[in-house]
This record gives structure tokens, C-alpha cells and sequence, in this order.
């Protein structure tokens, strides 16, 4: 493999999930706009938010620890990070080696830390409340996650992203029935990981159910700017991970530069389906009662089990 | 002689660092002014000699096994002395952890009278020279004869205020627990030695045990050692011994006491009984996994911060034990390579441990000495008084926390990777029982994080909740010394969570002197950089890269949005969604906090609540949380052993006659049986 030319496209891969990202939550914006009667608000709403908010004066607690205005850059680069270990566009990446998927889940997780004691460092009402809850939502939505992940890592005997999509990409259409488990194990994990319904809702601030906004209340202008594009990335790394374990299909291979229009068409329509898909969950369901959350995660949990024994029992 | 004692380098060195500390616990016996010398002299003194132990431990990991004979102690029981790479390992956690532990205690016992901090420094470095004879011990009785002087310093040290009767009853309770380790311990070195009457360590490594004898021998090992580990179900003591010592003493007992019982079980398990049985790694797993559980989910409901930290090291011992229980499974089906590994992630975590749970609770005590609480709910805001600390112990934080680039990442990874290496087994059921331990480590290590946010959200950021204990006034940053002890510590976790590589081929060789296995070929072309636990392409990690990449980007983001934005701030009041009274008691306290976990773990906990009728005037709310242990087992041995002693009691009725007439019976009973 040609070191200079991977770590050309292993820059390139990133800078574009970042750029991208906006992209995917106002497509699913509009997708929910539409199925709930609504017009729909422009595709590229997103990004004139993240402007506007670039634009605002900053309004900080006085009583604000560096902590706290350190933590919308170090979730930022948590995420950038992220989207340089999953394979979105090809397998051809070089800085992938040094973090797997287990790697992969613990930046999901150190994101989480921060956030949580960020919100708890104004010390309002409403800070501890949040971060609470996104931390008892974290310890449910890890086991689950890591277990839907072991499934694939069994399947490849590998635990590096990029051979495992490798793998599951070039098989000869071979029926994985551990990996079906595990990807419904992954959609709810992921619903719940990036502060969707059923489990959060986005949109609100009612105080009653907010858990990722009730943690983000004190930011504005540009670290909320940080946050929020945070945010976008990381829903747009966790449905590419889905895609690139579950339906890799189309994935260009290693140092191959001419899949890459291919991979890319493939990539566009794959996840203008998933998000379609992913608003037609937000509209059908309503959002669980936080005490709910448990059994929905571990129900989670159960199918990354299921599936990983399934895989198991089909293996022996 | 001299060459001779050079020749055997590691050994008489860390043998001189042992007789050092015992001559500075008497050197701090000498009362000089306001106990100058044990404070300003023998404490640093302990820490130099601590770094000359980690030297020496580092070479004995090395070099080949040495052995000495001391001429001491009874007639024909000569102390046996041996130095191998595994006591290399566990001399240098000792040795390093110490280092920062002592100095950091030269700094933290400023406030103490003369006549009180000449027993501690006696007891203290008494402490630290027995646990080095642990360690060093190559026969039976003086292992014990180690054993039990670490028992003994350690308990002066843990009633140390031993005016308050909590204090008192804790120390009993260790004290029981550590005894009835200690029975088991001895019941397993005779079990060992098979009646031949030689206890040296050499004899029970040659002695070939039937296999049923070698179950109960392991059986004996586990418990009793696992009794000083905090193994439930006999962890009682480990939360209430921990948190009544002093924070540098809880240190040494969390970071470094806990780890001579890892020490005993790998060196009676692996070197002294030999013949790993997967059934064995089984038991040890499932233990383990409760240990780990246990200890998280009582860590999340305490609001007690020593006591929270006490509760993390039994859950850390579970962590340690899962990755024991792998290596015996692995062993006991023949994958010497895999049993490797997770006996190196073991180790791995061992010294993990030593190192971010020292540093958690010499902040701990920082925190203590500066605003006088121990309660979490009446901390808040002391990132602001005490910024140095707040950093310091944001890095043991976010290292339990299992969080990269940070050292308790690799040894939770590698234990992972263990688990992964499942599907070589071939018995159906262990192939598919290994991966869920791993689902428990992950949901323990996920609780750690959740827990270690409330501690350091609640503590360090946030508002004050109260104003401070007039008695310390306004709280201040630690002293220089206590500084300098945290910063060794938490340059530690740095290292061993950047450069963990060269800590694996260490381990290897530590393993490998143990079991004759070391790990695969691929694995061991780890370097500096990459860390490959079994092959490049199966899986691989390097912090260094990670942590230059997490930079970067953090960095370019900064810079980025320093370019392009205007920079202007404008600092108000907090927000809090527009409600105008806001109070600091308005804040989550750390029982609030645990809420959640009490709500989806409320079977583990016996908890009694009182809840206010509704037109109470003056309502009040309690919980009481206790653990269930206390009430299935602890209570009812209590009052059997009550029952019994008092049935025994009817033998003492106080008149010479009786008694005169039990030592006649006794004669003509003994007659009996001599004829």
C-alpha cells in the first residue's frame, strides 16, 4: 500500500465526513418535515445555523472553569477522530491501526465524560440532570454496543475496523444470521447514543425528558456552534459504521482510487435511505419514559448476545 | 563476599531498600522538634529508596531467578530469599507506588503532633519493608511471618485515629478477616508440602499434588488470599478499613496491600501448585465478575468519597480477577499463547491499579486536608480553590475511567483482546461464556465512568454547596510535597497508558519465567509504538499516534475558529433555562446523582426509605442503603459464633473446684488415649 497516497485519502475521508455531516441531519429533517405534513425547512438549514451561530457574541457563566470551554474543541476532535477510524468512503486507511472499534466505542466514550462534566460545571439545576441521565443512558447503550461489535469481530477474527469491513465486504453473499441480530442490537444502541427518539428527543426542552439538551443549555454561539456540528458528525459516523458493517456493499477496497465515484454514488444512496429511514422511526414512535430506557438498551444488549452465540452455534 | 553480594545484585538491593525503610521506621521514632525528622527526613528518604526498588525491580524482571539464605530466625528454619522476574514486577509497583506515596505523605501529615506521627512513620515504613518481605519470600513461614507483619502495621495504621469507635470497629473487622485469610493461607501451604515437613518454596514447587489435593490447595490460595483482596463475599472490611486510615495509608493499602494478594494467588496458583485447571479459571471468573459488579454499583451509591474509592478497588480486583480466570481457562485448554495474554493483561492492570487508584487517593486526602469533608454533597466547586489538585486527579479519573490514551484503557483493551481470543476454545460452553465476562467488564467500565463523573463533577465543578468548616478556612491548593507525590502518580498513568508496548514484553517475560509460555511471535514485534497483543492484523493500538491525532484535530479546531471568529465573550449569570432563583443546593448531589442506579439496580441494595406524609410539616426524607451481605452471611456467623461461645461460656463458672475437676478429667482422658 502507498503510505503517502493513504494518508492522502485518510485526510481527505475526514475533512469530508466533517463538510458532510450538516448534510446528513438536514436531510433527515426534511424527511421527518414531510412525513409529519410539515413543509419542509431547506436541506442546508443546518449549515446556516452553524453559521449564525459563528456569528453570535459568546455568553459564558461567570463562574465557568476552563473545563467548560475546553470541552466543545475536545468533543469536536473526539468525533473528527472518529470519522477517521471508520471506513466510509474505502478501506484504505492508514491511521485506522491505531485505535479499533473497542478504541472506537472508548472515544465515544471519553466524549461522553467530557460533555457530562461540562454540563456540570455551572452548576445549575438542569446540568446535573442532564448529564445524569446521558451517563446512565452511556452505561446501558456501551455493553450493547461492544457486544453487536464482538458479533462482527468474531465473524472476521479481527477487531480492526477496516479488516473487518474488508472482510464482510468481499464475502461471497454468505448469510451471517449473528450479524443480523447484532445489526438491530446497533440501530438501537445507535437511536439511543445520539440522543434520538425513542430515547431523547432533539427537538425539545422540556424539562422533563431533555437529556442531551438539558446538558448543552449553557453554551452559545460558537462552542454551541462546536457541539452541535459535533453532534451531526457523530450521528453521521455511527450510521456509516452500521453501513460499512451491514451493508458494505459498493465500500471501495484499499489503494483502488477509481472505485471511489462508485463508492461514493453508493454511500449517498445508501445513507439518503438510512436517514429517510431513520426519520420514519421518529415519526412512528413516541419517546419512551427515561425509566424505559433500561429495558429498551437492554433489550439492546440481549441481541448483541443472541447474536454473537447464534454466530456460535452456526460456526460449530 | 562483596562480589559475591554484587553478583546477586537485585536481590541484596531490594533486601538493603527492606532493611532501609525498617531503620527509618525507628529513625522516625527519634523525637526531634515538631517530629522534623520523621516528616522532612524519613518520609523522602522512604521515596528515594522506593526509586532504588523500582531500579531493582526492573533488572530482576531481566535477569535470571536469584536465591539467598539469611541466617536468621528459629533454630534449622532459615529465611529463604528469592528474586525472580515476578517478584521483579510486583518489587517495582511496590517500589514506584511507594516513591510517589511517601512523599506525598512528607507533605500531608504537616498538621500532625510529634507523638502521633512517630508512630505513623514507624507503622508506615514498617508497612512498606513487609510487603517488600512478601514479596521476597521463598518459604513458607517466612512468607507468613511477612504476611502477617503487614497485617498487624497495616491495622495500627488503619485505627490510627482510634478515638472514634468506627475507627475501632473497622480495624476489628479487618483485623478478623485478615486472620481468617491467613488460616486459609497456611491450610494451603501444608496442603502443599503433603506432610513432609519442608515448607521452602522450592519443596512445594517440586511436591506433585493429586489432583483433588491440588483443588483444595487452590481452593485454600483463592480464599485466603482473596480474603486480603476484598473478593466478595468477604470484602466487608475493604470499605470501612480503607476510608478510616489516613489518604496516604488508604493509598498504600488500595494501591499496593491489595496487590500482594494478586502476588500470593499468581505465585501459589501458577508457580507453587502449577497444573492450571480451567475449571479453576472458571470459578475464578465468575467471582471475579461479581467482585467487579459488586464494587461498581456500591461505588455509585456512596457519597462518601474515601469509601467510594474503596468500593473501585474491589471492583478493580474483579477487573484483575477476570483477567486471571481467562489466563487459567486459556492454560487449562492448552493455548499457552492466549493464556499469556491474559495473564500479562492481568499484571497489566495490577500495576494500573497501583498507580491511578495511589493518585485518587492522595487527592482524596488533599481534598480532606484543605476543606476538612469527606461527604461528597457538601463539596462543589473546588476546581476554583484548588486548581492543581482538580487537574491532577482529572487524570485518575479519566484513567479508571477506562478512558484512551490513558493507562487503564490498555490493560481493560488487552483483557478484551483476551476475550476475543474465545473461539479457540474448543468446550462449547466456555467458548461462548468468555465473550459475556467481557460484556460485564464493558458495563463496569461504563458504571466507572458514570461514577467517576459524579465524583469529579460533583467535587471539583459545579458551585460550593456549603461554606467551608471554619475550622480550615477557605480551602487551599495541596502543599509542594503532596504536589509532587500526585504528580509522579499521574505521570504514571501517562506513561502506561502511552508506551504500553514496552510494559507488554516486560509482562511477557514476567509470564513466560512463570509458565514457560510467552506470547506468539507476531505479538512480540510490538515496539514503542504499536501495541499488537496477538497479530498485526487482528488488532493493534498505539496511544501515541492517538493521542497526536486528538491533538492535532483539537488543535486545528482552536486554531480554526480562533482564525475566523470574531472573539467576542460576554460573561452573565448562568442561564438554566430562564428560572431566576437558583441556589447552589439546587445542584445534583452525589445521592442524587446515584439515582438512576438505584432505580435499575434497586435488587442489589437493601434500602430502606422514609418518605414524608404529604401534609408532614416538617418533612424529612430518608434512605438508608446498606449491603446485603451484612444480613446473609455476616449476621448470622456473628450470631452463631455468639450462640456458641455463650453455650462454651458454661464451662467457666468461676469456682477452682470446677476447673481443678476439668484438668483431672482432662488427665484421665489423656491417659486414656496415651495407653
Amino acid at each position: 500500500m502507498n503510505l503517502s497516497a493513504g494518508i492522502a485519502f485518510q485526510i481527505l475521508q475526514s475533512v469530508f465526513v466533517v463538510l458532510a455531516a450538516p448534510l446528513l441531519m438536514g436531510w433527515i429533517n426534511q424527511c421527518r418535515a414531510w412525513l409529519q405534513n410539515r413543509s419542509a425547512p431547506s436541506l442546508l438549514l443546518p449549515y446556516y445555523t452553524l453559521i449564525k451561530l459563528f456569528h453570535k457574541d459568546a455568553v459564558i457563566a461567570r463562574n465557568a472553569s476552563p473545563l467548560f470551554r475546553i470541552t466543545p474543541y475536545v468533543l469536536f476532535g473526539c468525533m473528527w477522530l472518529a470519522a477517521g477510524i471508520i471506513p466510509v468512503l474505502a478501506t484504505d486507511l492508514p491511521f485506522a491501526p491505531a485505535a479499533d472499534i473497542i478504541a472506537l466505542v472508548a472515544v465515544f466514550a471519553l466524549a461522553r465524560v467530557f460533555s457530562a462534566l461540562a454540563a456540570m460545571d455551572i452548576g445549575t439545576a438542569f446540568g446535573g440532570l442532564g448529564a445524569r441521565r446521558e451517563m446512565l443512558i452511556g452505561f446501558l447503550a456501551e455493553p450493547a454496543m461492544l457486544m453487536a461489535l464482538f458479533t462482527a469481530a468474531f465473524i472476521c477474527g479481527s477487531t480492526q475496523l477496516t479488516t473487518i469491513v474488508d472482510t464482510l465486504a468481499h464475502r461471497q453473499f454468505a448469510i451471517y444470521p449473528g450479524l443480523a441480530f447484532a445489526a438491530v442490537a446497533f440501530l438501537m444502541v445507535l437511536l439511543a447514543e445520539n440522543a434520538r427518539i425513542p430515547i431523547d428527543n432533539p427537538t425539545t426542552h422540556l424539562e422533563l425528558t431533555m437529556v442531551h439538551e438539558a446538558m448543552i443549555l449553557e453554551y452559545s454561539a460558537r462552542h454551541l456552534a462546536l457541539i452541535e456540528w459535533a453532534v451531526a458528525i457523530k450521528l453521521f459516523a455511527y450510521m456509516t459504521l452500521g453501513l460499512a458493517l451491514f451493508v458494505p456493499w459498493g465500500i471501495a477496497s484499499a489503494g483502488d482510487w477509481n472505485e471511489l465515484p462508485l463508492a461514493l454514488a453508493a454511500l449517498t444512496a445508501k445513507l439518503a435511505l438510512a436517514g429517510a429511514g431513520l426519520a420514519l422511526i421518529e415519526t412512528v414512535f413516541a419517546k419512551l419514559r427515561l425509566f424505559l430506557a433500561p429495558e429498551f438498551l437492554s433489550t439492546a444488549f440481549l441481541l448483541g448476545v443472541l447474536g454473537m452465540l447464534t454466530h456460535f452455534l452456526v460456526q460449530a | 563476599m562483596s562480589e559475591a553480594y554484587l553478583a546477586l545484585m537485585p536481590l541484596s538491593g531490594a533486601l538493603a531498600v527492606a532493611c532501609a525503610w525498617l531503620a527509618l521506621a525507628l529513625l522516625s521514632l527519634i523525637p526531634v522538634g515538631n517530629a522534623f525528622i520523621a516528616r522532612r527526613l524519613a518520609f523522602p528518604l522512604g521515596a528515594l529508596a522506593g526509586l532504588a526498588l523500582t531500579a531493582f525491580g526492573l533488572q530482576a524482571v531481566w535477569l535470571p531467578a536469584q536465591s539467598l539464605i539469611l541466617p536468621l530466625g528459629p533454630p534449622n528454619i532459615p529465611f529463604h530469599l528469592r528474586i525472580d522476574p515476578l517478584a521483579g514486577f510486583f518489587l517495582m509497583l511496590l517500589g514506584s507506588v511507594a516513591a510517589g506515596i511517601s512523599v506525598y505523605a512528607a507533605g500531608y501529615f504537616r498538621g500532625e503532633t510529634a507523638g502521633r506521627l512517630a508512630l505513623i512513620g514507624l507503622q508506615f515504613h514498617v508497612f512498606l519493608a513487609s510487603m517488600a518481605f512478601v514479596l521476597l519470600a521463598d518459604d513458607a513461614y517466612s512468607f507468613m511471618v511477612a504476611w502477617e507483619t503487614m497485617a498487624l502495621s497495616s491495622y495500627f495504621l488503619v485505627i490510627t485515629d482510634h478515638k472514634v469507635p468506627a475507627v475501632r470497629s473497622a480495624g476489628f473487622l479487618y483485623l478478623l478477616i485478615a486472620h481468617l485469610g491467613a488460616i486459609s493461607i497456611l491450610l494451603c501451604f501444608g496442603v502443599m508440602s503433603g506432610g513432609h515437613g519442608d515448607y521452602t518454596f522450592d519443596a512445594l514447587r517440586a511436591a506433585h499434588l493429586q489432583p483433588l489435593w491440588a483443588t483444595v490447595a487452590f481452593l485454600l490460595a483463592f480464599f485466603g488470599f482473596g480474603a486480603k483482596a476484598g473478593l466478595i463475599p468477604l470484602h466487608a472490611w475493604l470499605p470501612e478499613a480503607h476510608p478510616a486510615a489516613p489518604s496516604p495509608v488508604s493509598a498504600l493499602m488500595s494501591g499496593i496491600m491489595l496487590k500482594t494478594a494478586i502476588y500470593g494467588m499468581v505465585r501459589v496458583i501458577y508457580d507453587l501448585i502449577g497444573g492450571v485447571r480451567w475449571e479453576w479459571g472458571m470459578l475464578v471468573l465468575v467471582i471475579g465478575a461479581a467482585t467487579m459488579l459488586f464494587g461498581v454499583l456500591y461505588a455509585l451509591i456512596q457519597h462518601d468519597l474515601k469509601r467510594l474509592l474503596a468500593y473501585h478497588s474491589i471492583e478493580n480486583i474483579g477487573i484483575i480477577l477476570l483477567g486471571l480466570g481467562m489466563s487459567m481457562v486459556f492454560f487449562g485448554f492448552g493455548h499457552p499463547a492466549a493464556g499469556a495474554l491474559s495473564l500479562i493483561a492481568a499484571l497489566y492492570h495490577t500495576l494500573n491499579h497501583a498507580v491511578f487508584k495511589g493518585l485518587l487517593f492522595l487527592g482524596a486526602g488533599s481534598i480532606l486536608h484543605a476543606t476538612g469533608i469527606r461527604d461528597l454533597n457538601h463539596m462543589g466547586g473546588l476546581i476554583r480553590t484548588m486548581p492543581k489538585t482538580a487537574f491532577y486527579f482529572l487524570i485518575g479519573a479519566l484513567a479508571i475511567s477506562a478512558l484512551p490514551p490513558l493507562n487503564g484503557f490498555v490493560s481493560e483493551w488487552l483483557t478484551f483482546q483476551s476475550a476475543l481470543q474465545a473461539p479457540i476454545i474448543t468446550n462449547g460452553v466456555v467458548r461462548s461464556l468468555l465473550p459475556l465476562f467481557a460484556a460485564m467488564l464493558a458495563l463496569a467500565s461504563a458504571l466507572t465512568a458514570m461514577c467517576f463523573v459524579k465524583v469529579y463533577g460533583i467535587a471539583f465543578l459545579g458551585q460550593p454547596r456549603e461554606t467551608h468548616d471554619a475550622a480550615h478556612g477557605t480551602s487551599n491548593d495541596a502543599g509542594g510535597f503532596e504536589r509532587y507525590g500526585m504528580a509522579w502518580l499521574a505521570a504514571g498513568c501517562c506513561v502506561l497508558g502511552l508506551f504500553p508496548a514496552s510494559f507488554l514484553l516486560m509482562l511477557n517475560r514476567v509470564g513466560a519465567s512463570l509458565t514457560g509460555h510467552s506470547l506468539s511471535e507476531e505479538a512480540l514485534q510490538s515496539n514503542w509504538l504499536w501495541l499488537v497483543p496477538t497479530a498485526p492484523e487482528k488488532a493493534s493500538y498505539s496511544p501515541l499516534i492517538f493521542l497526536l491525532v486528538i491533538v492535532a484535530v483539537t488543535l486545528l479546531t482552536f486554531l480554526l475558529v480562533r482564525r475566523f471568529y470574531h472573539g467576542r465573550v460576554r460573561y452573565a449569570d448562568p442561564w438554566d433555562c430562564g428560572y431566576p432563583e437558583q441556589t447552589s443546593r439546587m445542584q445534583d448531589t452525589a445521592d442524587a446523582f446515584g439515582q438512576p442506579i438505584r432505580h435499575v439496580f434497586g435488587p442489589v441494595y437493601r434500602m430502606e426509605r422514609q418518605l414524608p406524609e404529604p401534609d408532614d410539616p416538617a418533612p424529612k426524607f430518608t434512605l438508608n442503603i446498606e449491603d446485603r451481605h451484612w444480613y446473609w452471611l455476616y449476621l448470622p456467623v456473628a450470631r452463631l459464633v455468639e450462640f456458641i461461645s455463650s453455650k462454651i461460656g458454661l464451662l467457666q463458672q468461676g469456682k477452682i473446684s470446677i476447673y481443678l475437676l476439668y484438668s483431672f478429667i482432662t488427665l484421665l482422658a489423656l491417659l486414656v488415649f496415651v495407653r
